[in-house]
């Protein structure tokens, strides 16, 4: 089916699978509201919104299997990168929410806003996804934002939690505003905001100079402070620790996913003709990202602290494909955030597990001999911490592999070297825990807090993502042909199409 | 015209920047990201004379999320005052900032 806009309903079809999520997130609002409020529970409501993301999963399948836009113009993309991206979030969004369900009981939180803003959440991330315009980046942007703020101090008895909100809010909107800048100024060095128009201009030379060098430079600024990569970190750390656990799994995994995949959109479609320009610039972000994120998480004595530079890190690697702006590069990366997102929210489901759906237990010490005590979460968790150093034999590390085919395709010699030796640090922080677990004793005062329930649904999510890892690790071929089919064409410009001088 | 537009409002983001960096009380720091969007408006509006009515539109969608902005914001503004008794976020020590 071919989606010319000539009718009204096409627009529908074009966006099905963010409307079927809009609604059934105000669905699952106002069940939130109407139910009785017995305190805790609310387990339904978390099975109620991952149905409507199986609904949206299907209706992005339907895209997938062959729909396609007349034009490759318009302001919301119908292509394999979107939709690829979008199964991304939908897995991230579920993953995540299957962790909460626990989690949402013990705590006593308020169930349906909790869910109902995930999906809005990952709303906002289809929008980013699917943007081809920059003020949609920026709507789909601030409607990820304001949930995931509103997320991160949802428990407000945990002044932890609130001092989390507070400080991401905060950076949050300052970083919003710098990217907005730079959409302002891009917008009138163009003379649109569509990111396709602005690739044709750049490709023209007909550019104001004057305005598009500042406005690149702090859509970046803007970027690199969503995708925390330092010297824009600073947040990460802090907001990560204090937030809810599962939030935390969602906003290192997904909110990360959603910001680089419209970061590529951007400069490698819309200013792919500035790359003499930029491309030194966020060289240097890659390289001292991954050199501090390793470094620094190498000190940290808890573990969501520890996991947080690890995704400052993994932020890290990732730039280096934005930075080798090639194909295989811009597949190595979407493939790197499929198998990121699994890996991640699959280590916070043990981190949430081994704090008993609390926010305890998460010094690195207190998984002294866990891994005896509970076989089965200890192999889960030493396999996602392989995974996410990279070992062979595990997703993570044909996920570098393909990161670094891309590098070495556009020369990038000294940067591919970085990334291997960060890798290899990398390898003392993660594997520390794995020791802790298996080869460390149980101080005696930890019977007490021994004991670990894990829901049963928690179990069977874990082990298949485990298992998805280990596949994917040993046989990637089909995720990494879907990867490199959702970059086909993607940086084609339309010739002639005439957009810049449109209405 | 537009250069002069353009300098008032790269000036006005720039004040509000240093007021982010500069001040402490939580409220005042989200008046100063308000007025770093208001900032930008003014560009939008400014640059729109040039390149079409789409930068006047651009404004009213800043505006949209500005106040959605607001709405989360204070409220978890509120959410940290109940904890602290105060909105200045040198006090915010729990965490490492």
């Amino acid at each position: 089916m071919v989606l010319d806009y000539t009718s009204s309903f096409h627009y529908v079809l074009a966006l099905l699978p963010e409307l079927v999520l809009s609604a059934w997130g105000m669905g699952v609002l106002l069940v939130g509201v109407s139910r009785e409020q017995e305190g805790g529970g609310g387990q339904e409501l978390g099975w109620l919104a991952l149905a409507g993301l199986a609904i949206a999963a299907v209706a992005n399948g339907w895209l997938y299997s062959g729909v396609t836009e007349e034009g490759a113009t318009a302001m919301i993309a119908v292509d394999r990168f979107r939709l690829f991206a979008n199964w991304v979030f939908i897995i991230g969004a579920a993953l995540s929410i299957v962790i909460s369900l626990p989690y949402v009981a013990r705590q006593r939180l308020q169930a349906g806003e909790y869910y109902s803003l995930i999906l809005f959440a990952a709303v906002g991330m289809m929008f980013m996804a699917s943007a081809r315009d920059l003020m949609v980046i920026f709507l789909g942007l601030e409607l990820m934002s304001i949930g995931v703020y509103a997320l991160a101090g949802f428990n407000r008895r945990d002044r932890r939690s609130a001092e989390a909100g507070l400080k991401y809010f905060l950076l949050g909107a300052f970083a919003s505003a710098f990217l907005l800048f730079g959409i302002a100024l891009i917008y009138g060095a163009a003379g649109s905001s569509n990111i396709h128009a602005i690739a044709v201009a750049v490709q023209d030379g007909t550019i104001a100079t004057a305005l598009m060098g500042p406005g690149v430079a702090l859509l970046a600024i803007g970027f690199a402070f969503k995708v925390s990569a330092v010297p824009f970190h600073m947040w990460t750390p802090d907001v990560y620790e204090g937030a809810p656990t599962p939030v935390t799994a969602f906003m290192a995994a997904s909110v990360k996913t959603a910001a680089f995949v419209a970061f590529l959109r951007v400069f490698l479609v819309g200013l792919d003709g500035l790359y003499a320009q930029w491309w030194s610039i966020l060289w240097w972000i890659a390289a001292i990202t991954m050199v501090a994120g390793n470094v620094v998480a190498l000190v940290q004595s808890s573990v969501k602290r520890m996991l947080a530079y690890s995704s400052i890190a993994h932020g890290g690697y990732l730039l280096v494909a934005l930075v080798a702006a090639n194909d295989t590069a811009a597949a190595g990366l979407l493939f790197y955030l499929l198998v990121y997102t699994v890996m991640t929210v699959g280590v916070f489901g043990v981190v949430i597990a081994v704090g008993n759906q609390t926010e305890e237990n998460s010094r690195i010490e207190d998984y002294a001999g866990f891994g005896w005590r509970q076989p089965v979460l200890g192999v889960l968790m030493t396999v996602f911490l392989l995974s996410l150093a990279g070992f062979p034999g595990t997703a993570g590390f044909i996920a570098k592999y393909h990161l670094l085919l891309g590098a070495a395709q556009s020369s990038l010699w000294v940067l591919s070297v970085i990334l291997v030796l960060t890798t290899v640090v990398s390898y003392w922080y993660y594997l520390r825990v794995a020791w802790y677990m298996w080869m460390k004793e149980a101080p005696e005062t930890a019977g007490a807090g021994g004991r670990i329930t894990t829901p049963f649904a928690t179990r069977v999510v874990l082990v298949v993502s485990v298992a998805v890892i280990l596949l994917a690790g040993v046989f990637p071929g089909a995720a990494l042909d879907l990867a490199a089919g959702s970059i086909d064409g993607l940086r084609d410009l339309v010739a002639g199409s005439g957009v810049a001088a449109g209405p | 015209m537009l250069t002069q537009a353009l300098l008032l409002s790269g000036a006005l983001f720039v004040i509000g920047t240093l007021g982010v960096m500069v001040r402490r009380n939580a409220i005042i720091i989200f008046l100063c990201i308000e007025l770093q969007l208001n900032a930008v408006n003014l560009a939008f509006v400014a640059l729109s004379r040039y390149t079409g009515i789409e930068g006047q539109l651009f404004v009213f969608f800043v505006m949209t999320v500005a106040a959605a902005e607001a709405a989360v914001g204070l409220a978890i503004i509120i959410s940290i005052f109940r904890h602290h008794e105060t909105v200045n976020v040198d006090k915010f020590n729990f965490l490492k900032w």
